[in-house]
């Protein structure tokens, strides 16, 4: 990736490719999360509320999405990070995280970028599409 | 239906505190291996006075408080038809593990959508440090599935 002081419009941050959603996952997400919503480790509850299986919690994606951005960034120069979940993530999804710039802005001295972001899946339904702001470093 | 006089429910400010071998756990769980957020001496390098929360661990400690899910039940909602549709942070500097964070919340507007099929549940967050200086500002979004009308996913 080019330097962050470089970053224009347009220029796409390096993807993350996930591996399947797995059971395990889910359940150390809900511990490591404190969300112990059922409806994400407990196939019994889920179908006595009328689902097919467990799901993903949304703030795990989100979070998986995160590491992108931290990857780039340090985490300083996060300003605002915020989604809408589009659909549900279900066991065994593949998911790649994308980011894009879509615009530079000026903040008093500060240079700042605004990300595009979203999640996708091995079919290309789109799981979840996001912003992120950053504060560029000065050339 | 959720009591649209609710709107404007002051929740119950609660102090949590971050500690390093949980944000340990919450990496190992997506999978993030940046040193930064599991080694403390790499922290340090990076001029952290200890592990900094990666970009979503306050909506985790918001559930670290007393009653997680009080306002849930207060609002009437069945968890099993809820849904979290939107999440936003706004940063207004990086947090740290061992740092005391207040969580301040209020439901800020429940409003219908699909002609009532889902109603839209929105919590504002401000999260502040000991001195009372923000650290940062989070929206929830929660959509509630509504019965006898037809399900949109």
């Amino acid at each position: 990736m080019k330097p962050l002081h470089d970053l224009a419009v347009g220029d796409v941050l390096p993807a993350l490719d996930l591996g399947p959603v797995t059971r395990a996952q889910l359940a150390l997400f809900a511990g490591a999360s404190g969300d112990h919503n059922p409806i994400h480790i407990d196939i019994d509850y889920a179908r006595a509320v009328g689902q097919d299986d467990v799901f993903a919690h949304g703030m795990l994606v989100m979070a998986e999405l995160g590491r992108l951005v931290a990857a780039a960034f340090p985490i300083g120069a996060l300003k605002s990070y915020s989604v809408r979940f589009a659909a549900i993530t279900r066991v065994h999804d593949a998911l790649t995280c994308r980011a894009a710039v879509a615009s530079i802005s000026h903040v008093a001295d500060e240079r700042r970028a605004t990300l595009d972001l979203s999640v996708i899946d091995q079919n290309g339904e789109i799981k979840l599409v996001g912003t992120a702001v950053v504060a560029l470093p000065s050339p | 239906m959720i009591d649209r006089s609710q709107i404007g429910l002051a929740l119950e400010p609660f102090t949590v505190m971050a500690e390093p071998g949980r944000l340990r756990f919450f990496a190992q769980a997506i999978g993030e291996t940046n040193p930064v957020f599991v080694d403390e001496a790499a922290a340090r390098a990076a001029g952290h006075p200890g592990l900094p929360l990666p970009p979503t661990f306050l909506f985790s400690m918001e559930l670290d408080g007393p009653a997680p899910f009080a306002f849930i039940d207060r609002l009437g909602i069945d968890p099993g038809r809820m849904l979290h549709g939107e999440q936003s942070f706004i940063y207004h500097r990086p947090a740290h593990a061992g740092e005391a964070l207040t969580f301040t919340a209020r439901i800020a507007d429940i409003f219908d959508k699909k002609g009532g099929a889902l109603t839209f549940v929105v919590r504002e967050t401000k999260v502040t440090d000991a001195a009372g200086g923000p650290v940062a500002d989070l929206t929830t979004v929660l959509v509630v599935r509504n019965p006898g009308l037809r399900e949109v996913r």
